[in-house]
């Protein structure tokens, strides 16, 4: 029970009143809860800017928190991780641009639903399905922290890819879409990944000697472009206008919302718990997000309607997300590996604090520890309530002329784009790849599996690479050991789910399940 | 009217006449907008901790009129920001940040710059190096571990590819006639969970990246890459302190080997452009802060500027040319 007490010393620290100067007045006021509405603001405008990921929000601010206490500062920090979590849904239903990676799966059906005027509800779920996976994360953090760290150490390379593999064949084994199609477009983003410098030889792979390629194709320029730019030009060839235009804006879509969402209850323990193990694996939010989807598309009674604006296809992903970002920040705390890029951030900012991340924080700094894992139950109420009051006001930014706010979009894409790597080639990329969105979009190619391809490609090369280096060559490392071998398992059975789920309904004698 | 008028022009043509007069006289070149730093590496890592802190200090202290900003160009191994830097040739207001990749990338990628297209400002630190392996092995020193790991087998985790960390494995293959397998990871921090989980059997991490599982008694230093040891005395783990871990020559192990924290300025600066920011470097060195820093990475703290600072550099471009070249690491395209 140690750790109630220290949790509650925690919230102690986070709402004390503190003498403070803002501005040159001197005021008594409790400036952790007003850092911790102050950093959630400003995380949700840099969720909803593409390529202004939470990573580089705090990076830029980072310096500025060196004159504060350490708690001030990572309870500053980390509620702009939180609102840049809640702000990149945002974009991705409103207007079917990812504000970031890991809202690339709430696209799928929150589009839709904006599209069919349902904006709001489609908010408001995924809001609230942000906030119940992140405090289910925050909830394991409290009570099995120093367990959760030991279990994160037996992840090998070989473990990793194992993880990485079971996302994948989750997702893609699971997809109805037509076979050659996800095959053409998953090969088309592993191709895509290959790109740039081989982060384990150093060697360099199709950059054709120029420098604009070393680096390789950023992730979230990619998906600014087949999502985003795609979207507008499919837009403007269909007339200009918005189909969401005709949204009901109306203060009571959250609660109306809200009564519907205690039926998916097993979605959300579901995704809850595929959002905490790829965070502590550390596989991450984008991944996680994926297989989550992925799996209520299977397992859901409604999986035929996913892609046609099913609010599950919201819930799923943005749990999972949530969770996943949550719990990334327990490896950092607990070992000193990020689990996320912002997280990677945090990290550098704990050891300018003068603060040593790693097994020993949790003694030594336990008052930080703990204000921060208040911090994180408070920040995330104080986010739930601060964006669910704005979900009338950003539905109704879909009334205003699709000539006034593409051009608009198109500008926050480039500025986005740009703002990623400071680099103009990723711009005209940017523009590249929207292109293609729109070309798959108009040949009926799924851009999901490109999109999970590219991001998992080459996280899941380098760690099959380090694995085999490590075992001599040796495929037997990926069954080593009873945890890789399990991981593997139900690696291959998700991605034979539809052979297995046809041959076990032959056995039983009946016709193939259809929903299953 | 007019009288006053032309009072007032000759007062003004009177005032610039003290001012041009004045200006050979104090020499003083200062930023006139916003200083760029470029950090060729990315947000987390090492060099970009250490801009951020800067950053930081700058704007704590009220060091300069103008402000800093930091900026990643990571792409290529770096070599994206320092194109970017060769590039801004005669713009005051940028410098960059280097580790090792000033010399590494050039000569791993075959990249378009050298170390001596920049303007060198000054060396504010040294990287240190540990050799770590993982404290339930029985091997207690160098000689222990080197045996052990004569038998074959053995599994180093480093940061990157054809890198610091790789460089220093080959330079121990080399001095010690044994053979490591080399996994390459992204991150000091992940390499240093690799060794703790004991997928690997030693890393060379840095002194901050490694020193939480030390205190936590999971991790055991055997020798610093460094001349001399180290003189942080404070107690750590148990009695040990950074200042009880033996070098490794010392240890029969013959490789030294450190990390440049260095600034460099765009080619073509001037002298006066260059001391001011020598002026702002020390400044910042003078402050707690940087103080507390220094302490937390146990970083060598040798300050070099001007002529001393180039002949490093370059003895040590030459040294990465010779390692690399034993290692077979040389770009061949």
């Amino acid at each position: 029970m140690a750790e109630f007490a220290n949790l509650f010393n925690g919230f102690a620290t986070v709402l004390a009143f503190q003498d403070v100067n803002i501005f040159g007045t001197q005021m008594y006021l409790p400036f952790n809860v007003f850092l911790m509405v102050v950093g959630i603001v400003l995380g949700v405008i840099i969720g909803v800017l593409p390529g202004l990921g939470g990573a580089n929000g705090v990076a830029i601010l980072l310096p500025l928190t060196f004159s504060m206490q350490p708690t001030s500062a990572v309870i500053l920090l980390s509620c702009i991780y939180w609102g840049a979590l809640f702000g990149g849904a945002i974009t991705s239903i409103l207007f079917n641009i990812p504000g970031e990676p890991w809202s690339v799966a709430t696209t799928f059906d929150g589009y839709p639903m904006a599209q069919q005027g349902r904006a709001g509800e489609a908010l408001t779920a995924a809001f609230t399905s942000s906030f119940i996976g992140a405090f289910f994360a925050v909830i394991m953090i409290t009570l099995l922290a120093p367990m959760v760290a030991a279990f994160a150490l037996r992840f090998g390379a070989a473990e990793k890819f194992a993880v990485y593999f079971l996302a994948f064949a989750s997702f893609v084994g699971l997809s109805k879409e037509p076979p050659f199609k996800t095959l053409a477009a998953m090969v088309i983003g592993f191709a895509l990944a290959t790109f740039g410098t081989d982060h384990m030889t150093g060697s360099l792979r199709l950059t054709f000697g120029s420098q604009y390629l070393l680096p390789g194709f950023d992730f979230l320029i990619a998906v600014i472009g087949l999502f985003g730019i795609g979207e507008i030009l499919l837009t403007m060839e269909e007339g200009l206008k918005f189909k969401g235009k005709d949204a009901k804006i109306n203060l009571r879509v959250v609660l109306d919302t809200w009564k519907k969402l205690p039926a998916y209850w097993w979605t959300y323990l579901r995704s809850c718990l595929i959002g905490c193990w790829m965070g502590i694996t550390p596989a991450g939010a984008t991944p996680a997000s994926f297989m989550s989807y992925g799996i209520a598309k299977r397992v859901s009674k409604n999986g035929k309607n996913f892609g046609n604006g099913e609010i599950e296809g919201v819930i799923a992903p943005e749990t999972a997300a949530h969770a996943a970002g949550k719990s990334a920040l327990l490896p950092m705390l607990a070992l000193g590996v990020p689990g996320s890029p912002t997280a990677a951030v945090l990290l550098g900012g704990l050891l300018i604090w003068g603060l040593q991340p790693g097994p020993t924080l949790f003694t030594e700094n336990s008052e930080f520890v703990w204000g921060l894992i208040a911090s994180m139950y408070l920040g995330n109420v104080v986010g739930l309530i601060i964006v669910l009051t704005c979900v009338p006001l950003l539905a109704a930014i879909l009334r205003v002329p699709f000539g006034i706010i593409a051009p608009i979009i198109l500008m926050f894409c480039a500025v986005g784009a740009y703002t990623v790597r400071n680099s103009f080639f990723d711009v005209i990329m940017m523009l590249a790849f929207g292109l293609l969105g729109y070309l798959f979009k108009k040949t009926n190619y799924p851009l999901a599996p490109l999109v999970l391809a590219m991001v998992l490609g080459d996280r899941a090369e380098e760690a099959f690479r380090q694995a085999l280096v490590g075992s001599g060559g040796s495929l037997g490392v990926f069954f080593s050991n009873g945890l890789v071998s399990t991981i593997m398992a139900l690696g291959f059975i998700a991605l034979f789910w539809s052979v297995i789920s046809a041959g076990l309904s032959r056995i039983r004698g009946t016709a193939p399940a259809t929903a299953g | 009217m007019i009288q006053s008028k032309r009072n007032s022009l000759f007062v003004a043509a009177a005032a610039l006449g003290v001012a041009l007069s004045g200006t050979p006289a104090s020499a003083q070149w200062e930023p006139q907008r916003t200083v760029e730093i470029i950090v060729p590496a990315g947000t987390g890592g090492g060099a970009d901790q250490m801009a951020r802190a800067i950053q930081g200090i700058v704007a704590k202290h009220n060091l300069m009129k103008q402000s800093m900003i930091v900026v990643n160009k990571a792409g290529g191994a770096g070599s994206e920001g320092f194109l970017d830097v060769k590039g801004s040739a005669g713009n005051p207001h940028k410098l960059i940040i280097t580790l090792s990749n000033l010399f590494t990338t050039p000569l791993g990628t075959n990249q378009p710059f050298s170390y001596k297209d920049f303007t060198p400002v000054a060396m504010l630190a040294l990287d240190e190096f540990v050799l770590w392996v993982n404290a339930e092995k029985p091997y207690k020193n160098v000689k222990e571990f080197l045996e052990a790991a004569k038998k074959g087998g053995f599994k180093m985790a480093g940061t990157g590819s054809r890198q610091e960390d790789q460089i220093i494995t080959a330079a121990i293959e080399k001095a010690a006639g044994v053979k490591f397998t080399y996994v390459p990871y992204r991150g000091g921090g992940e390499v240093a969970v690799q060794l703790v989980g004991n997928h690997a059997d030693a890393t060379v991490n840095n002194p901050i990246e490694a020193v939480a599982h030390w205190k936590g008694g999971k991790l055991r230093p055997l020798c610093v890459f460094d001349g001399k040891t180290l003189p942080y005395n404070e107690k750590i783990a148990g009695d040990a302190a950074w200042s009880s871990i033996p070098t490794c020559k010392s240890q029969g192990l013959d490789v030294e080997y450190l990390m440049l924290r260095g600034f460099f300025m765009t080619p073509g600066a001037t002298p006066e452009q260059v001391k001011f920011y020598v002026d702002l470097f020390q400044k910042v060195r003078a402050t707690p802060e940087w103080k507390d820093l220094m302490n937390n990475g146990a970083f060598n703290t040798t300050f070099m500027t001007g002529k001393e600072y180039v002949e490093w550099v370059s003895k040590e471009h030459t040294r990465h040319l010779n390692l690399m070249k034993e290692a077979g690491f040389l770009s061949t395209n």
